[in-house]
């Protein structure tokens, strides 16, 4: 996040406000109906409609808790005390007393409102994220509830904790420890989170029936394909718009974000015809996710070189993290663990190595240069710290909701409701047409 | 009397035997897609590096119902045009029929085909 600074007056910046207006739109296309549709495609087709819906609920449910309270929790004024953890939830209630001179994005033009549509859709999707790795058995309304839950205990605060003013941002505890963490655009806050939140549900659901023996293969890769482009474009506004303006600094998001990513699809590529013989469509959309993921925190904190081996890093490391679930017998269906979690920890930490404000890379207050770029090892060393804290953060409090949730409501569906599909028992629906299977039964009066 | 001649074949080939069909003379026949395995026991796909075996693999099933005296050459053409020489190309049977009939005008046995 560019700054977080609050300025006295404010002078409006149209062109900066279009910008924020235009990213805050195609991030949201992130998730509805990107992610939906390039997770929807990978889980079979008897449950292809509730992996959408657990998409389209939690635009529904947190977008709704962040207008109310969520920005208020994660943006709001507070940072001192408790406040390097999280603000109040009552401050900005209702986006009620909020004035643009206290606009996350003041210092840029950009009014408080649009401000808290563009962070609105960074809730969303990281909440969104997590319905991946669960696919096809966990009970709908114990999702909804989770949604809103996770959100408000963990999302809101590590927000706050990363960018709204807490301690692991500009100016907090760990700033001064030993300099400030660099997250641009959301490697900790959003998939390291996102990531870890899955691992910690799946522990808790247990395997899919069947899994790993029988198989459980894509009904249709041309929606995770189609999905896996709409989110590359939707991350030019998540990555180039957490500039908070149409500036230079912008432009060397946008580029990174471009680079890292034709990179990690040809390395997922390469590591695949290297191992299994072919390079494969999932493969192309797995590594464009991989480098996205790899390139979000280091976004524009890194030159085009820097863009290029973290890309390039993190296809052939996620290509390869992918098959961990297998060697540890976890079920995490559609590999938020392997792209997300570790997608994200490679980026977090090659920053402490490629970090350079050279070729209008830009550093946050307080941050320094990576290894490569005669910055020594501090900035190593932070950047381990703000992954960690995630990670420990994220997953303790994500076991806890989901023990909890497991007690009030169970978490899983039944096994016969599984085998036969979750959409047909959820939601009452089937996704496709079978001979003999759509034929009228009742008339409708 | 009547025979059904039932060819489960390779699905790439099915044009091919639907016209040598034609051309042999064969007024109607009856197509499905099936699935299924032999001696070839399926394939492999990999998806991200898990590999699954696929034992079901796509076939096209053609129902041909014929005259005792087309069967052999019915059989024949079928065979031919449907033969690739690998693995998987398929298996053609016959099976006598009890009765055959016309739904539009009620016609038996032979006159219906």
């Amino acid at each position: 996040m560019g700054s977080t600074l609050v300025s006295a007056e404010f002078t409006l910046d149209s062109g900066n406000t279009a910008w924020m207006m235009t990213s805050a739109a195609i991030v949201l296309m992130m998730t509805v109906p990107g992610l939906a549709f390039f997770y929807g495609g990978m889980v079979r087709s008897k449950s292809v409609l509730n992996m959408l819906m657990m998409n389209f609920i939690a635009v529904g449910t947190v977008g709704f808790i962040w207008v109310m309270y969520g920005y208020s929790m994660a943006f709001g004024p507070s940072t001192t005390g408790f406040g390097q953890i999280v603000s109040s939830p009552f401050t900005y209630f209702g986006l009620n007393d909020l004035p643009d001179e206290k606009s996350l994005m003041a210092l840029s033009g950009v009014p408080a409102l649009v401000a808290v549509g563009f962070q609105a859709t960074f809730a969303v999707i990281t909440v969104a994220l997590i319905s991946g790795a669960i696919a096809d058995r966990i009970k709908f309304g114990t999702w909804v509830a989770f949604t809103v839950v996770w959100a408000t205990v963990v999302y809101f605060p590590l927000a706050h904790m990363v960018w709204g003013g807490g301690f692991l941002g500009i100016g907090g505890q760990v700033s001064k420890w030993l300099s400030t963490p660099i997250d641009f655009a959301g490697g900790t806050v959003v998939h390291i989170n996102a990531g870890v939140a899955g691992l910690a549900l799946v522990l808790l659901l247990g395997k899919r029936k069947g899994w790993p023996k029988e198989p459980i293969r894509p009904h249709n890769l041309p929606y995770t394909m189609l999905g896996a482009g709409l989110l590359w474009i939707g991350w030019f506004g998540f990555n180039a718009g957490s500039e908070f303006g149409a500036d230079s600094t912008a432009g060397r998001a946008w580029i990174n974000t471009f680079v890292a990513t034709c990179l990690a699809m040809l390395t997922w590529l390469i590591t695949e015809k290297v191992r299994d013989g072919h390079a494969t469509s999932l493969g192309a959309a797995s590594g464009i996710v991989a480098g996205l993921v790899a390139i979000t925190p280091a976004a524009a904190a890194v030159d085009t070189y820097g863009a290029i081996f973290i890309g390039a890093i993190a296809g052939v490391v996620c290509a390869l993290a992918v098959g961990l679930k297998f060697k540890f017998g976890y079920d995490d269906a559609l590999d938020v663990v392997g792209v997300h979690l570790v997608g994200g920890i490679t980026g977090t930490l090659l920053i402490g190595l490629f970090a350079t404000t050279k070729q209008n890379g830009f550093l946050p207050d307080g941050a320094q240069e990576g290894v490569f770029y005669g910055g020594g090892f501090t900035q190593l060393a932070s950047q381990a710290v703000v992954a960690l804290t995630a990670i420990v953060f994220s997953f303790t409090l994500t076991l806890v909701i989901g023990l909890i949730l497991k007690a009030i409501t169970g978490l899983r569906l039944s096994e016969d409701d599984e085998v036969n599909g979750i959409d047909l028992a959820v939601h009452g629906e089937t996704a496709y047409e079978t001979l003999g299977g759509t034929r009228v039964l009742t008339e409708v009066n | 009397m009547t025979k059904l001649v039932t060819a489960v074949i390779q699905p790439h080939r099915l044009d091919d035997v639907k016209s040598a069909l034609e051309a042999a003379g064969v007024r109607g026949l009856t197509v499905s897609e099936a699935s299924g395995y032999g001696r070839q026991k399926g394939h492999t796909e990999v998806y991200r590096g898990a590999e699954y075996t696929v034992d079901l693999v796509p076939k096209v099933k053609i129902d041909v119902l014929v005259t005792d005296e087309d069967v052999a050459g019915v059989t024949e053409v079928i065979i031919r045009a449907a033969q690739t020489g690998k693995i998987g190309d398929g298996k053609v049977w016959v099976v006598p029929v009890e009765d055959v009939a016309r739904v539009r005008t009620g016609e038996h046995g032979d006159d219906a085909l």
